[in-house]
């Protein structure tokens, strides 16, 4: 049997089930129409969901971009102290921040586009919803039990199988959050310890990554960059730690005055 | 007949056209059969551009089942074999 044939197979024995559950047709077209709206509830929280993982990737994106503008200063800074060694390892570190950056980039591409699905999921199930408060009372006036049987079940059939359609596209929705969940998670962590940017100190969860990008080209044409940069500027400035906060200003205490 | 595909709705497609859409289906189970993920992508694909291009789209409030199913349009092979293990096990129930 085909595939197409064997998909529709699953539909109807849903839309079997659903139907087994009322003594009298009719009543199946109530119960349809509560499972509808359930349905819809539902697919509301997932657009949801899947919102708040995409302004979670923006939010860790951010952060991603801060901490490797900072390692950018600090190799600055470390090439500035002759020490070219730790302004490796910040460009390395750094490296590995664009590589989840890009990472992060198609994550929430694809988070974008479950969400535009979902909301027009939600949108052909309202129509739906609409359209079949008022249909299935005429249907109810206007059939007789036998009748019924046939064309009630048809709508039943059809109403059960867009059910299953959208609650398809919400677990989809959901497997691809769930995957970059922990993944974020796990990021998140490590970017709040800082210890990406504190250069004294090995972070062994991207070590590996880091190794491999140690010594390559992108890493040494940087920091060639860097002291070309630096010996234009100013050959023997002195130039502050990367961690020195910039001059407090705002805080001498005059406010009284 | 109508023919639904997941996550985007139901078309209604004449019945001259049911031939072509089983060469193409029969294309789709080679694919999941030999587990060419390629070949399937392409059938998939080539099947969904057959079906939105022969059918009309149903409006949303139809109400009506379908007759045959096509699975999600980007949907990977792997997907793919779990629906259909699930279609295996609706059968028996």
């Amino acid at each position: 049997m085909g595939v197409m044939k064997r998909m529709s197979g699953i539909f109807q024995a849903k839309a079997n089930k659903l139907l087994d559950k009322a003594e009298d047709p009719r009543e199946s077209l109530d119960l349809s129409y509560q499972k509808q709206l359930e349905s819809l509830q539902k697919v509301r929280r997932s657009v949801a969901d899947v919102t708040t993982a995409k302004k979670r990737i923006e939010l860790q994106a951010g952060q991603i971009q801060q901490q490797a503008d900072k390692l950018q200063q600090q190799a600055k800074a470390a090439l500035g102290q002759d020490n070219e060694a730790l302004a490796r390892e910040a460009l390395a570190r750094r490296a590995a921040l664009a590589e989840q950056l890009t990472e992060l980039q198609t994550q929430h591409e694809q988070v974008a586009g479950q969400e535009a699905k979902l909301i027009d999921t939600a949108k052909k199930l309202q129509a739906q919803v609409d359209s079949f408060r008022t249909k299935k009372e005429t249907m109810k006036a206007t059939y007789t039990a036998a009748e019924a049987q046939t064309k009630i079940g048809e709508a039943v059939s059809g109403i059960s199988e867009s059910m299953s359609d959208a609650g398809m596209s919400m677990q989809r929705a959901q497997d691809k959050i769930d995957s970059m969940q922990a993944r974020a998670g796990a990021m998140d962590e490590l970017l709040a310890s800082g210890a990406l940017t504190n250069l004294s100190q090995p972070v062994d969860d991207i070590q590996a990554e880091l190794d491999k990008v140690q010594s390559t080209d992108a890493v040494d044409n940087e920091l060639a960059a860097m002291k070309a940069e630096l010996g234009a500027a100013a050959p023997s400035a002195q130039l502050p730690a990367a961690n020195t906060p910039a001059a407090p200003a705002e805080e001498t205490p005059e406010a009284g005055s | 007949m109508i023919v639904r595909i997941l996550g985007e709705g139901q078309y209604e497609v004449a019945e001259s056209n049911q031939a072509h859409l089983d060469e193409l289906d029969n294309d789709l189970v080679r694919a999941v059969d030999a587990g060419d993920e390629e070949a399937f992508v392409r059938a998939l694909q080539a099947l969904t551009d057959e079906v939105r291009k022969v059918g009309q789209e149903l409006a949303d409030d139809a109400f009506v089942p379908s007759v045959l199913v096509v699975p999600f349009a980007d949907a990977s092979l792997e997907e793919t074999r779990r629906l259909l293990a699930e279609a295996g096990r609706s059968d028996e129930g």
